[in-house]
Protein backbone atom coordinates (compact mmCIF):
# COMPACT_ATOMS: atom_id res chain seq x y z
CA UNK A 1 0.00 0.00 0.00
CA UNK A 2 2.22 2.62 0.99
CA UNK A 3 5.03 1.33 -1.81
CA UNK A 4 1.96 1.64 -4.36
CA UNK A 5 1.45 4.95 -3.18
CA UNK A 6 4.77 6.25 -3.13
CA UNK A 7 5.21 4.50 -7.03
CA UNK A 8 2.15 6.90 -7.96
CA UNK A 9 3.74 9.96 -6.93
CA UNK A 10 6.46 9.30 -8.11
CA UNK A 11 5.11 9.06 -11.58
CA UNK A 12 4.02 12.50 -11.00
CA UNK A 13 7.04 14.31 -9.62
CA UNK A 14 9.54 11.33 -10.13
CA UNK A 15 12.54 13.77 -8.49
CA UNK A 16 11.20 16.08 -5.89
CA UNK A 17 9.18 13.50 -4.66
CA UNK A 18 12.08 11.62 -3.38
CA UNK A 19 14.24 14.21 -2.47
CA UNK A 20 11.01 15.15 0.00
CA UNK A 21 10.82 11.55 1.38
CA UNK A 22 14.38 11.28 2.28
CA UNK A 23 13.86 15.32 4.03
CA UNK A 24 10.97 13.59 5.64
CA UNK A 25 12.59 10.49 6.65
CA UNK A 26 15.81 12.55 8.32
CA UNK A 27 13.97 15.49 9.70
CA UNK A 28 11.60 12.64 11.39
CA UNK A 29 14.79 11.45 12.78
CA UNK A 30 16.09 14.03 14.02
CA UNK A 31 12.94 15.13 15.81
CA UNK A 32 13.14 11.57 17.16
CA UNK A 33 16.11 11.71 18.79
CA UNK A 34 15.77 15.65 20.17
CA UNK A 35 12.23 14.12 21.42
CA UNK A 36 14.20 11.36 23.24
CA UNK A 37 16.56 13.57 24.51
CA UNK A 38 13.83 15.74 25.72
CA UNK A 39 11.51 12.94 27.51
CA UNK A 40 13.58 10.94 30.00
CA UNK A 41 12.01 11.55 33.47
CA UNK A 42 15.69 13.40 34.39
CA UNK A 43 18.45 14.93 33.25
CA UNK A 44 21.52 14.12 35.26
CA UNK A 45 22.01 17.24 37.53
CA UNK A 46 25.27 18.01 36.04
CA UNK A 47 23.61 18.80 32.47
CA UNK A 48 20.44 20.33 33.97
CA UNK A 49 23.09 22.19 36.42
CA UNK A 50 25.51 23.39 33.55
CA UNK A 51 22.53 24.68 31.52
CA UNK A 52 21.26 26.74 34.35
CA UNK A 53 24.86 28.44 34.37
CA UNK A 54 24.55 29.07 30.49
CA UNK A 55 20.86 30.38 31.29
CA UNK A 56 22.07 32.82 33.91
CA UNK A 57 24.71 34.00 31.62
CA UNK A 58 22.24 35.10 29.10
CA UNK A 59 20.33 36.43 31.12
CA UNK A 60 23.01 38.83 32.23
CA UNK A 61 23.51 39.20 29.02
CA UNK A 62 20.24 39.82 27.13
CA UNK A 63 18.27 41.52 30.29
CA UNK A 64 21.08 42.74 32.46
CA UNK A 65 20.04 40.94 35.42
CA UNK A 66 20.62 37.77 37.91
CA UNK A 67 17.49 35.14 37.53
CA UNK A 68 16.30 35.72 40.99
CA UNK A 69 12.69 34.33 42.14
CA UNK A 70 11.96 36.41 45.76
CA UNK A 71 11.35 39.87 44.02
CA UNK A 72 8.42 38.04 42.15
CA UNK A 73 6.61 37.62 45.57
CA UNK A 74 7.28 41.04 46.68
CA UNK A 75 5.24 42.30 43.43
CA UNK A 76 2.72 39.71 43.27
CA UNK A 77 1.98 40.49 47.02
CA UNK A 78 1.59 44.08 45.84
CA UNK A 79 -0.14 43.84 42.98
CA UNK A 80 -2.65 41.44 45.36
CA UNK A 81 -2.84 44.42 47.55
CA UNK A 82 -3.17 47.47 45.28
CA UNK A 83 -6.24 45.61 43.88
CA UNK A 84 -7.53 45.75 47.44
CA UNK A 85 -6.50 49.29 48.68
CA UNK A 86 -4.39 51.00 46.80
CA UNK A 87 -3.46 53.68 49.46
CA UNK A 88 -1.96 50.55 51.53
CA UNK A 89 0.34 49.93 49.31
CA UNK A 90 1.40 52.68 47.46
CA UNK A 91 2.16 54.06 50.80
CA UNK A 92 4.59 51.15 52.14
CA UNK A 93 8.34 52.39 51.80
CA UNK A 94 9.38 48.67 50.15
CA UNK A 95 7.13 49.18 47.68
CA UNK A 96 8.76 52.03 46.30
CA UNK A 97 12.01 49.89 45.87
CA UNK A 98 9.97 46.86 44.28
CA UNK A 99 7.64 48.28 42.29
CA UNK A 100 4.27 45.92 42.18
CA UNK A 101 4.16 45.84 38.55
CA UNK A 102 4.25 42.71 35.36
CA UNK A 103 7.84 42.67 34.41
CA UNK A 104 10.53 40.64 33.68
CA UNK A 105 11.23 39.71 37.80
CA UNK A 106 7.56 39.21 37.76
CA UNK A 107 7.25 36.78 35.10
CA UNK A 108 9.97 34.52 35.75
CA UNK A 109 7.39 32.82 38.18
CA UNK A 110 4.80 32.07 35.65
CA UNK A 111 7.76 30.89 33.53
CA UNK A 112 8.77 28.39 35.73
CA UNK A 113 5.53 26.64 36.78
CA UNK A 114 4.79 26.46 32.60
CA UNK A 115 8.47 25.08 32.46
CA UNK A 116 8.38 22.44 34.85
CA UNK A 117 4.92 21.61 33.85
CA UNK A 118 5.86 20.99 30.56
CA UNK A 119 8.69 19.26 31.41
CA UNK A 120 7.06 17.08 33.80
CA UNK A 121 4.34 16.34 31.38
CA UNK A 122 6.05 15.42 28.02
CA UNK A 123 7.86 12.75 30.59
CA UNK A 124 4.94 11.62 31.75
CA UNK A 125 5.81 13.01 35.32
CA UNK A 126 2.93 15.14 35.76
CA UNK A 127 0.69 14.06 38.85
CA UNK A 128 -1.59 15.90 41.36
CA UNK A 129 -1.13 14.79 45.04
CA UNK A 130 -0.79 16.94 48.30
CA UNK A 131 1.27 15.22 50.33
CA UNK A 132 4.90 14.37 49.20
CA UNK A 133 6.40 10.37 50.40
CA UNK A 134 8.98 11.41 52.62
CA UNK A 135 6.78 14.11 54.35
CA UNK A 136 4.31 11.27 54.60
CA UNK A 137 6.40 8.50 55.47
CA UNK A 138 7.46 10.76 59.18
CA UNK A 139 4.37 12.24 59.86
CA UNK A 140 1.48 10.72 58.39
CA UNK A 141 -0.65 11.62 54.94
CA UNK A 142 -3.13 14.20 56.35
CA UNK A 143 -3.04 16.51 53.85
CA UNK A 144 -3.98 19.74 56.65
CA UNK A 145 -1.16 19.12 58.66
CA UNK A 146 1.33 19.07 55.36
CA UNK A 147 -0.28 22.19 54.17
CA UNK A 148 -0.23 24.04 57.68
CA UNK A 149 3.57 23.57 57.75
CA UNK A 150 3.93 24.21 54.16
CA UNK A 151 2.56 27.29 55.00
CA UNK A 152 4.41 28.18 58.20
CA UNK A 153 7.34 27.28 55.87
CA UNK A 154 6.74 29.55 52.97
CA UNK A 155 6.35 32.91 55.28
CA UNK A 156 9.37 32.31 56.88
CA UNK A 157 10.94 31.76 53.81
CA UNK A 158 9.32 34.68 52.04
CA UNK A 159 10.37 36.72 55.06
CA UNK A 160 13.73 35.29 55.01
CA UNK A 161 14.52 35.54 51.55
CA UNK A 162 13.42 39.44 51.37
CA UNK A 163 15.21 40.21 55.12
CA UNK A 164 18.39 38.82 52.69
CA UNK A 165 17.88 40.04 49.56
CA UNK A 166 17.73 36.98 47.63
CA UNK A 167 17.24 33.71 47.26
CA UNK A 168 18.89 30.00 46.24
CA UNK A 169 18.92 31.22 42.76
CA UNK A 170 19.28 35.07 43.52
CA UNK A 171 22.22 34.63 46.04
CA UNK A 172 23.07 30.80 45.31
CA UNK A 173 23.38 30.79 41.63
CA UNK A 174 23.67 34.32 40.55
CA UNK A 175 25.09 35.97 42.92
CA UNK A 176 28.07 33.14 43.71
CA UNK A 177 28.58 33.18 39.93
CA UNK A 178 29.18 37.07 40.43
CA UNK A 179 31.93 35.95 43.27
CA UNK A 180 29.37 38.06 45.46
CA UNK A 181 30.99 38.07 49.12
CA UNK A 182 27.31 38.26 50.61
CA UNK A 183 25.93 35.74 48.13
CA UNK A 184 28.39 33.02 49.32
CA UNK A 185 27.70 33.81 53.16
CA UNK A 186 23.35 33.80 52.69
CA UNK A 187 24.08 30.90 50.81
CA UNK A 188 26.35 28.79 53.22
CA UNK A 189 23.20 30.21 55.87
CA UNK A 190 20.48 28.86 53.80
CA UNK A 191 22.04 25.53 53.81
CA UNK A 192 23.19 25.60 58.19
CA UNK A 193 19.54 26.99 58.73
CA UNK A 194 17.84 23.80 56.54
CA UNK A 195 20.20 21.66 57.42
CA UNK A 196 20.11 21.96 61.24
CA UNK A 197 15.47 22.34 60.67
CA UNK A 198 15.45 19.07 58.84
CA UNK A 199 17.54 17.06 61.03
CA UNK A 200 15.09 18.35 64.11
CA UNK A 201 12.68 17.72 62.27
CA UNK A 202 12.81 14.60 60.50
CA UNK A 203 15.81 12.73 63.14
CA UNK A 204 13.93 13.95 66.20
CA UNK A 205 10.54 15.08 66.06
CA UNK A 206 9.32 12.87 63.13
CA UNK A 207 12.02 9.96 64.04
CA UNK B 1 26.21 45.36 24.27
CA UNK B 2 21.84 45.27 24.15
CA UNK B 3 21.19 48.30 25.98
CA UNK B 4 18.10 48.71 23.87
CA UNK B 5 16.75 45.38 24.56
CA UNK B 6 17.33 46.19 28.49
CA UNK B 7 15.39 49.25 28.01
CA UNK B 8 12.61 47.53 26.27
CA UNK B 9 10.04 46.89 28.96
CA UNK B 10 7.45 44.79 26.49
CA UNK B 11 10.62 42.57 25.22
CA UNK B 12 11.62 42.12 29.12
CA UNK B 13 8.39 40.67 29.72
CA UNK B 14 8.73 38.24 27.10
CA UNK B 15 11.98 37.54 28.00
CA UNK B 16 11.60 36.95 31.60
CA UNK B 17 8.94 34.43 30.53
CA UNK B 18 11.21 33.12 28.30
CA UNK B 19 13.74 32.65 30.88
CA UNK B 20 11.43 31.33 33.78
CA UNK B 21 10.19 28.59 31.19
CA UNK B 22 13.34 27.36 30.47
CA UNK B 23 14.28 28.15 34.18
CA UNK B 24 11.35 25.76 35.13
CA UNK B 25 12.48 23.02 32.69
CA UNK B 26 16.21 22.90 34.03
CA UNK B 27 15.18 22.72 37.52
CA UNK B 28 12.16 20.06 36.78
CA UNK B 29 14.80 18.11 34.84
CA UNK B 30 17.26 18.18 37.05
CA UNK B 31 14.86 16.70 39.63
CA UNK B 32 14.98 19.32 42.34
CA UNK B 33 11.14 20.43 41.93
CA UNK B 34 11.12 17.46 44.13
CA UNK B 35 10.44 17.74 47.71
CA UNK B 36 11.65 14.06 48.49
CA UNK B 37 15.15 15.41 46.83
CA UNK B 38 15.16 18.75 48.45
CA UNK B 39 14.47 17.40 51.71
CA UNK B 40 16.73 14.69 50.73
CA UNK B 41 19.64 17.16 50.50
CA UNK B 42 18.96 19.35 53.91
CA UNK B 43 19.28 15.79 55.42
CA UNK B 44 22.11 14.64 53.58
CA UNK B 45 21.25 11.54 52.25
CA UNK B 46 20.93 13.22 48.72
CA UNK B 47 23.02 15.50 46.86
CA UNK B 48 21.25 16.39 43.81
CA UNK B 49 20.88 20.14 44.83
CA UNK B 50 24.61 20.64 45.70
CA UNK B 51 25.60 18.46 42.21
CA UNK B 52 23.11 21.06 40.66
CA UNK B 53 23.82 24.16 41.73
CA UNK B 54 27.65 23.97 42.23
CA UNK B 55 27.79 23.10 38.35
CA UNK B 56 25.55 25.81 37.23
CA UNK B 57 28.11 27.95 39.40
CA UNK B 58 31.39 26.27 38.01
CA UNK B 59 29.86 27.05 34.15
CA UNK B 60 28.72 30.38 34.90
CA UNK B 61 31.50 32.04 37.05
CA UNK B 62 33.74 31.25 34.25
CA UNK B 63 30.78 32.36 31.70
CA UNK B 64 30.03 35.25 33.29
CA UNK B 65 33.52 36.66 33.92
CA UNK B 66 34.18 36.16 30.04
CA UNK B 67 31.66 38.00 28.96
CA UNK B 68 32.49 41.13 32.22
CA UNK B 69 35.92 41.07 30.78
CA UNK B 70 35.04 41.75 26.97
CA UNK B 71 32.19 44.19 28.42
CA UNK B 72 29.15 42.79 27.20
CA UNK B 73 27.81 42.42 30.91
CA UNK B 74 28.21 44.11 34.34
CA UNK B 75 28.51 42.94 37.94
CA UNK B 76 25.20 43.33 40.34
CA UNK B 77 26.99 42.20 43.01
CA UNK B 78 26.06 44.63 45.87
CA UNK B 79 27.50 45.08 49.61
CA UNK B 80 25.69 42.89 52.13
CA UNK B 81 25.76 42.87 56.22
CA UNK B 82 25.99 40.26 58.62
CA UNK B 83 22.53 41.71 59.86
CA UNK B 84 20.86 40.97 56.61
CA UNK B 85 22.66 38.14 54.81
CA UNK B 86 23.41 35.81 58.19
CA UNK B 87 20.06 36.46 59.77
CA UNK B 88 18.14 36.42 56.71
CA UNK B 89 20.04 33.31 55.53
CA UNK B 90 19.14 31.93 58.82
CA UNK B 91 15.50 32.57 58.50
CA UNK B 92 15.10 31.28 55.08
CA UNK B 93 17.18 27.68 55.99
CA UNK B 94 14.20 27.36 58.93
CA UNK B 95 11.43 28.00 56.05
CA UNK B 96 13.49 26.07 53.39
CA UNK B 97 13.21 23.20 55.51
CA UNK B 98 9.85 23.26 56.95
CA UNK B 99 8.70 23.84 53.26
CA UNK B 100 10.93 21.71 51.23
CA UNK B 101 11.04 24.38 48.74
CA UNK B 102 12.59 27.36 47.98
CA UNK B 103 10.68 30.08 46.30
CA UNK B 104 11.75 28.79 42.58
CA UNK B 105 11.31 25.13 42.98
CA UNK B 106 8.36 25.90 44.60
CA UNK B 107 6.99 27.00 41.36
CA UNK B 108 8.33 24.38 39.45
CA UNK B 109 7.15 21.67 41.95
CA UNK B 110 3.40 23.42 41.43
CA UNK B 111 4.08 23.04 37.69
CA UNK B 112 4.56 19.16 38.67
CA UNK B 113 1.05 18.78 40.39
CA UNK B 114 2.41 19.79 43.78
CA UNK B 115 -0.60 21.02 45.76
CA UNK B 116 1.34 21.77 49.00
CA UNK B 117 3.73 23.69 47.05
CA UNK B 118 0.55 25.74 45.44
CA UNK B 119 -1.30 25.97 48.23
CA UNK B 120 0.75 26.08 51.34
CA UNK B 121 4.45 27.36 49.86
CA UNK B 122 3.17 29.97 47.22
CA UNK B 123 0.00 31.42 49.76
CA UNK B 124 3.02 31.42 52.20
CA UNK B 125 5.79 33.10 50.27
CA UNK B 126 3.01 36.03 49.48
CA UNK B 127 2.00 36.51 53.44
CA UNK B 128 6.41 36.32 54.12
CA UNK B 129 6.53 38.88 51.98
CA UNK B 130 4.18 41.28 52.72
CA UNK B 131 5.13 40.99 55.73
CA UNK B 132 8.86 41.70 55.57
CA UNK B 133 7.23 44.93 53.49
CA UNK B 134 5.11 45.90 56.91
CA UNK B 135 8.75 45.46 59.19
CA UNK B 136 11.24 47.16 56.31
CA UNK B 137 10.89 50.86 57.43
CA UNK B 138 11.99 49.27 61.20
CA UNK B 139 14.67 47.70 60.66
CA UNK B 140 15.98 49.38 57.52
CA UNK B 141 18.79 51.65 58.71
CA UNK B 142 18.78 49.45 61.89
CA UNK B 143 19.62 45.19 61.77
CA UNK B 144 19.73 45.32 57.94
CA UNK B 145 22.88 47.39 58.17
CA UNK B 146 24.51 46.01 61.15
CA UNK B 147 27.63 43.97 60.62
CA UNK B 148 28.72 45.56 57.11
CA UNK B 149 30.91 43.21 55.42
CA UNK B 150 34.60 44.67 54.70
CA UNK B 151 34.18 43.80 50.76
CA UNK B 152 31.51 43.54 47.98
CA UNK B 153 33.95 40.83 45.91
CA UNK B 154 35.45 37.52 47.35
CA UNK B 155 38.87 38.59 45.44
CA UNK B 156 38.27 42.10 47.06
CA UNK B 157 38.04 40.41 50.40
CA UNK B 158 41.19 37.97 49.84
CA UNK B 159 43.14 41.01 47.89
CA UNK B 160 43.98 38.59 45.51
CA UNK B 161 43.59 38.65 41.82
CA UNK B 162 40.12 37.91 39.74
CA UNK B 163 41.69 34.80 37.42
CA UNK B 164 43.35 33.31 40.45
CA UNK B 165 40.03 33.12 42.74
CA UNK B 166 38.11 31.62 39.91
CA UNK B 167 40.88 29.14 39.09
CA UNK B 168 40.64 28.02 42.95
CA UNK B 169 37.22 28.75 43.43
CA UNK B 170 36.27 25.87 40.37
CA UNK B 171 39.17 23.58 41.31
CA UNK B 172 37.57 23.47 44.97
CA UNK B 173 34.06 22.86 43.53
CA UNK B 174 34.91 20.44 40.90
CA UNK B 175 37.05 18.81 43.49
CA UNK B 176 34.09 18.91 45.57
CA UNK B 177 31.68 17.05 43.43
CA UNK B 178 34.75 14.42 42.32
CA UNK B 179 34.91 13.46 45.74
CA UNK B 180 30.99 13.40 46.11
CA UNK B 181 31.02 10.89 43.70
CA UNK B 182 33.84 8.95 45.09
CA UNK B 183 32.25 8.09 48.02
CA UNK B 184 28.54 7.77 45.49
CA UNK B 185 26.88 10.13 47.44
Amino acid sequence: MERRRRTANKHLFPPLNEYAVNLYNSAGQVVHVMFEFFTPALWSPYVAGAGIGVLSCLAFLLSDRPIGCSTAFVKARGLIGKAINPVSVISKEYYREIVPQVDWAFMIIPGIIIGAFISAFISGQFHVFWVPSLWGEAFGYNPLLRIAVALAGGMLLGFGARWAGGCTSGHGINGSIQLSLASIITACCFFAGGIATALVLFRVIGA
Amino acid sequence: MFVTLHKNKNAQIVLGLLFGIMFGFLLQKGGVTDYNVITGQLLLTDFTVMKLMLSAVIVGMIGFHLLKHFGYVQSHAAAGSIGSNVIGGLIFGVGFALLGYCPGTVAGAVGTGALDALFGGMVGLLIGAGLFAEVYPSIRSRVLVWGKLPAVTVPEFLHLNLWIVIGLMEVFMIGFLVLLESYRL
